[in-house]
């Protein structure tokens, strides 16, 4: 068959097909797609407040209300966690911009009385094997009972208590950083 | 050129990475470690195979002026049709590659094997050209994410086999262009010999 000539109309009906029929094909995988997608970052969102509060029987996700950060230009997600109607912590959802690549997003889980109870990470793009060593238990568990009160959470360079990872100092400090911001901004205007 | 041939063209002879140096930008960037580099592989993989395919198929509907743009809306279709799989289903590997997956779009290898070869020949060919040239790139993504896996984090496919750090520049971009440079030297030396 001879190939069609590029006269005008033949590429303007050409092109039309073609974006037409992959229009169709997209917005019909999108269909398919669209509810395993959203069940997919719901599990994580549901998995990373597992791990930061202790046992409740609500449902935080439908409980969640918003705080504002302390300079007000964010705000932050507060999932409550109740048993029996009481609460028994907060699952914060915080970020942070300071990261080697983008944001660092990580959820905070405090206890009642203001302590933190454990941190869990969320989503980051940090160096593989380096920055992204952040979601080892090695690192994040020395978050674990710490009161914010009285301890400095920043890393050991910058005069805190927290081991930075090896080489990934600027990763540290993000997270450090967001998990301040957590805190700061609940103890601003978060309990309810 | 018989079809064997023209399957087994993508692992030596005209090796993607190591022989044509095309698709540098995902080769580079998500090889860090060997399980990146398979699943960036497989990806590109699915794209190159149903371009070529749809490529050779409507190959002469398409007016010569506008078979490149034709031929990237089709390629784009493809790549968004991964990219929206991959989050849906795998979410964990689309963490690690999603940034690089709507890259496949510009990717020389794909518009290249669909321009060069699928918009010149048979059905039959295109679909071999595709699977061949897509394996050989898988192939040598996931060797070049071995070796750097290997040496940088003392680790293949994410099991460790000696505690402790590795040579922290091979996991950092630098890294990804010495450990290329080297598995070249060796293709070079091994296809001579």
């Amino acid at each position: 068959m001879a190939k069609r000539e590029s006269t005008f109309t033949n590429m303007l009906v050409t092109l039309f097909v073609v974006t037409l029929v992959a229009s169709t094909a997209l917005a019909y995988v999108y269909e398919i797609t669209k509810e395993p997608i959203e069940a997919a970052k719901l599990a994580k969102k549901l998995a990373a407040i597992d791990q930061v509060v202790s046992e409740y029987d609500n449902n935080p996700v439908e409980d969640m209300y918003s705080i504002s950060t302390l300079t007000g230009s964010d705000s932050l997600e507060v999932y409550p966690a109740r048993k029996n109607g009481e609460l028994t912590g907060v699952a914060i959802r915080s970020f942070s911009k300071n990261g080697y690549n983008g944001l660092v997003w990580i959820m905070v889980g405090l206890k009642p009385d203001g302590e933190i109870n454990d941190v869990a990470v969320i989503e980051h793009k940090e160096t593989p094997g380096l920055g992204n060593k952040m979601s080892d238990p090695k690192f994040k568990n020395q978050f674990r009972n710490l009161d914010p009160k009285k301890e400095n959470l920043t890393v050991k360079k910058d005069g805190g208590n927290i081991d930075a990872i090896t080489a990934a100092t600027i990763s540290s400090r993000a997270f450090c950083d967001a998990v301040q911001l957590a805190v700061a901004s609940y103890e601003k205007g978060g309990l309810r | 050129m018989s079809q064997w041939k023209n399957f087994n063209k993508g692992f030596i002879r005209e090796n993607p990475v190591f022989v044509l140096l095309l698709g540098m930008c995902p080769t580079l960037g998500v090889t860090s470690t060997a399980l990146n580099g398979l699943g960036m592989g497989l990806a590109t993989l699915f794209v190159l195979l149903m371009s070529n395919i749809v490529v050779s198929l409507v190959k002469d509907f398409i007016p010569d002026k506008v078979r490149i743009p034709s031929f990237i809306v089709i390629i784009a279709t493809f790549v968004t049709i991964v990219d929206l799989v991959m989050a849906g289903y795998v979410p964990v590997l689309h963490e690690q590659l999603g940034l690089f997956i709507p890259l496949i779009v510009v990717n020389c290898i794909v518009l290249g094997r669909a321009e060069a070869f699928a918009s010149k020949h048979s059905f039959t060919s295109s679909l071999i050209d595709g699977l061949g040239m897509g394996l050989g790139f898988t192939f040598a993504l996931t060797l070049l994410g071995s070796v750097r896996e290997v040496i940088g984090s003392l680790s293949l496919f994410g099991y460790k086999f000696i505690e402790g750090d590795g040579v922290l520049v091979f996991i950092l971009p630098p890294g990804a262009f010495l450990a290329l440079g080297y598995l070249i030297a060796v293709m070079n030396k091994l296809k001579k010999a």
